[in-house]
């Protein structure tokens, strides 16, 4: 097990160094079509061929997996701050505040959000630049994205507050944030991180969906979702496996930081 | 001697039946969305458009190959001097499917049906041609004239798209004149059209036609699960391909996908130049800037467009009418040539400057704008991002948005909260009358600056004045002559910026004999009475 999570580690670490330095070793630029060569196999000159419009897979991935790595997680955290939020303090106060806040995370989780979205969208400006895109697709999926990780938390907090170690606390004169602070919110870590990681996959695919609707990153930046995007066409799949890559690259990932996590978790 | 002739006579049977088809088998492929309705004038959707060619009898049908009318249940007809009125001599001795006689009659309840308001029929819309009633007077069982209260330019070729329903039949949608009649209906799964037992036409060995025992129309929106059915030979054909499907399909088995060159469809962009557009005025300027627009036509490689979005079964696109449609094209318009320079040079007169990497107007307003597009529609994304591209070299910053069809609407035609637009036009009539709504300066889909009160520019004017006198005149070379100048005016201007014809791409399978695809709709099995099925010993390709 050991080995098996330096090997995540040291993953994790190729992809982000990868990414990060994606402009001094990408063979290209990402938006640069050689239209000459759309639809290439593998080559020297492109090492995992080239997309539709003749751009170079391999530096779109280096690109797109920096936007992604970057993103995804901050989205997953702003929605695991909403999420701590509501669910901490509905879970802790108990009552009638928890019974509002968690009717009001249903009626949120049973809003339809896709037609949400698209009127969202709709009302957005059109003469915006890709990386404002990219901030406002994943704000967006952060700030709704907190509801069902807010149950799952109010779940987890209401069974602590009425753990033995808190009566002793409270018994001990600790109340209010500092109970909450001190006793509560460090024994809700795994809870808490575990909705965090759930979180950066679902966000990653998401973004992919809502490319579809034209929500998602626009081109020509790249991002994990809009290369998954290649994978549409199911009659496409078995042809050309290198297209796989970006779709291997967030398993091993999202597996990567799972194992990672869970030496965190025992560590909690 | 005796082998010798038995041999004879059998090769000649073999070859007799190669030539001619084998009779019986069913056809099957799909349609995209169960149909709407099974009456035939009342037609809107593709899937009832498919069954009423079918099944639907005509007086008079345009060969898709010569893109000519020809005699169906009319042995012939006449037009009027007037433009105003169609004589139809019809056929003796017609049976529908359910063995009622057809007569002049039938003629006259069918136009009476299809011009009744109350039907909202779109076939019925293509006749009106003023106010006043059409009335429809039967010279006998066998003759028939049809009489409009104004001119219907194009008069004859309209008749292809109405079917005669029978005006005694106790089923009427149902009771055929057309080579097949609905027997099965199961929504979401099928339709089956069986052989019309009564069908009047024969083939040249006087075998009556069609060939083949019924057709069975599957219902499947998914094109990928067309796609595959197709591959393990559950269907026999598909009607419509894209380059991509038809790519990994040619490589497979080349013979069995078919380009019958440009179709009428096209790709174009154009840009919002209405004046309540909420956009800045410096922007609504350069678009309406005909020298903004040429040099961005000239700034696009359409022949990349062509080659990398459609993998070349596309070409580059001159004006609003495809050579597929053989008299109509005007042959003298040719598609702009890629000239960045030049189109760096036309900017340049207009006031504009690059500086460094970015386009300047005479103010000094970076040029930027946004191009929508519908999200999910791969080849128009990938066009839109090689536009981005390819005016980025101009110092142009392209912003492409995809937006959901329904917003994109909105924008286009309510709102008109948009800066440049790219779209499609899907032409399924030959006739230029079919554009007057896109090209009257008052028409709702004069998509750049719709519902004028009057044309707001000189050639505007011109556009609507030619197209005013092609519909009025009944002289095909005046109308021609018109049109052609339409066409040739569009290009000079520029208000739509023609990018690509799609070419018609389908797939029939070996299984099918005597099938000839081409461009016109439906594309695959136009000549359904003649198509037949070979006996195969292994039916997977």
């Amino acid at each position: 097990m050991r080995r098996i999570r330096q090997l995540a580690w040291l993953l994790l670490g190729v992809v982000a160094l990868s990414s990060l330095g994606a402009g001094l070793w990408a063979p290209a630029d990402y938006a640069m079509q050689f239209r000459e060569a759309p639809n290439s196999p593998p080559s020297h000159e492109h090492l995992l061929g080239t997309d539709d419009l003749g751009r170079d897979r391999f530096s779109r991935v280096l690109y797109g997996t920096r936007i992604s790595l970057l993103m995804a997680p901050l989205a997953a955290l702003l929605s695991t701050l909403l999420a701590t939020l509501v669910g901490g303090v509905a879970g802790y106060l108990g009552g009638w505040c928890e019974r509002a806040a968690m009717g009001a995370t249903d009626l949120f989780l049973s809003m339809p959000w896709l037609f949400l979205l698209l009127a969202v969208r709709a009302m957005l400006p059109l003469n915006v630049a890709p990386t404002t895109s990219v901030a406002v697709t994943f704000l967006l999926l952060g700030v709704l994205g907190w509801a069902a990780s807010a149950r799952v938390l109010c779940a987890g907090v209401r069974g602590l507050r009425n753990s033995e170690f808190v009566l002793q606390a409270r018994a001990s004169g600790l109340h209010g944030w500092r109970l909450l602070a001190v006793h509560v919110l460090p024994n809700l870590k795994p809870v808490l991180l575990a909705q965090f990681w759930i979180a950066i996959p679902v966000f990653i695919i998401t973004e992919a969906n809502l490319g579809i609707l034209g929500l998602g990153v626009s081109e020509p930046l790249p991002s994990w979702g809009s290369l998954l995007r290649e994978m549409e066409s199911f009659a496409s799949f078995g042809f050309e496996a290198w297209k796989l890559v970006p779709l291997v690259l967030l398993v091993l990932v999202v597996s990567s930081f799972q194992i990672v996590l869970s030496r965190d978790e025992v560590a909690a | 001697m005796r082998r010798r002739a038995i041999g004879v006579v059998l090769s000649l049977m073999f070859a007799l039946v190669a030539a001619f088809g084998q009779s019986g088998g069913e056809l099957k492929f799909f349609v995209h969305s169960d149909p709407k309705t099974f009456d035939p004038l009342a037609v809107v959707d593709d899937a009832s458009e498919t069954i009423r060619y079918l099944t639907g009898g005509v007086l008079l049908r345009v060969n898709r190959r010569t893109q000519q009318a020809e005699p169906e249940l009319a042995t012939a007809w006449t037009i009027a001097r007037d433009g105003r009125s169609i004589t139809f001599n019809l056929r003796d001795h017609i049976y529908y499917s359910d063995g009622s006689p057809f007569s002049a009659e039938d003629v006259a309840y069918t136009m009476q049906r299809l011009m009744d308001p109350a039907l909202h029929s779109p076939t019925g819309d293509s006749f009106r041609s003023g106010s006043g009633a059409v009335h429809t007077k039967v010279d006998s069982a066998t003759r028939v004239t049809i009489t409009f209260p104004e001119p219907v330019a194009g008069l004859d070729k309209l008749f292809d798209q109405v079917a005669i329903v029978s005006s005694h039949s106790n089923n009427k949608e149902r009771a055929a004149l057309g080579p097949f009649y609905i027997a099965d209906y199961k929504p979401d799964s099928y339709v089956l059209l069986r052989r019309n037992p009564n069908y009047w036409r024969r083939d040249a060995a006087g075998r009556q036609l069609p060939y083949l025992d019924s057709v069975r129309l599957g219902i499947q929106p998914n094109r990928d699960i067309e796609m595959m059915s197709f591959r393990r030979g559950e269907i026999d054909l598909i009607n419509w391909l894209d380059s991509e499907y038809f790519e990994r399909l040619a490589a497979q088995s080349p013979g069995l996908v078919h380009d019958a060159g440009p179709g009428l469809d096209s790709e174009q962009m154009w840009f919002n130049q209405a004046p309540n557009a909420p956009i800045p005025a410096y922007k609504r300027a350069w678009f309406r800037s005909t020298n903004f627009r040429r040099a961005v036509s000239a700034a696009i490689n359409r022949a990349d467009l062509s080659r990398v979005v459609y993998g070349g079964h596309a070409q580059p696109a001159a004006g609003p009418v495809s050579p597929a449609n053989h008299f109509w094209f005007n042959a003298r318009l040719r598609a702009p040539a890629y000239d960045p320079s030049g189109a760096l040079r036309i900017l340049q007169q207009e006031g504009f400057r690059l500086q460094g990497t970015t386009l300047l107007d005479r103010e000094g307003h970076a040029v930027e704008f946004s191009i929508i597009t519908n999200a999910g529609n791969k080849p128009r994304e990938r066009m839109a991002t090689m536009v981005q591209q390819d005016l980025g070299k101009i110092g142009i910053n392209v912003h492409v948005v995809t937006l959901d069809f329904a917003s994109l609407l909105d924008r286009i035609t309510g709102s008109y909260n948009y800066e440049g637009a790219l779209l499609g036009m899907a032409n399924t009539d030959l006739d230029p009358n079919e554009q007057m709504n896109l090209w009257l300066s008052s028409a709702d889909n004069h998509q750049w600056n719709p519902r004028q009160k009057s044309p707001e520019t000189a050639w505007e004017a011109e556009i609507d004045r030619l197209m005013k006198e092609q519909a009025a005149s009944l002289e095909p070379v005046t109308r021609k002559a018109c049109f052609d100048r339409v066409q040739e005016i569009a290009v000079e201007q520029q208000p739509f910026i023609f990018l690509v014809y799609k070419n018609a791409l389908s797939a029939v399978s070996a299984t099918v004999a005597n099938a000839s695809p081409v461009v016109l709709r439906p594309q695959t099995y136009w000549n359904i009475e003649t198509l037949s099925l070979r006996v195969q010993t292994a039916s997977k390709h």
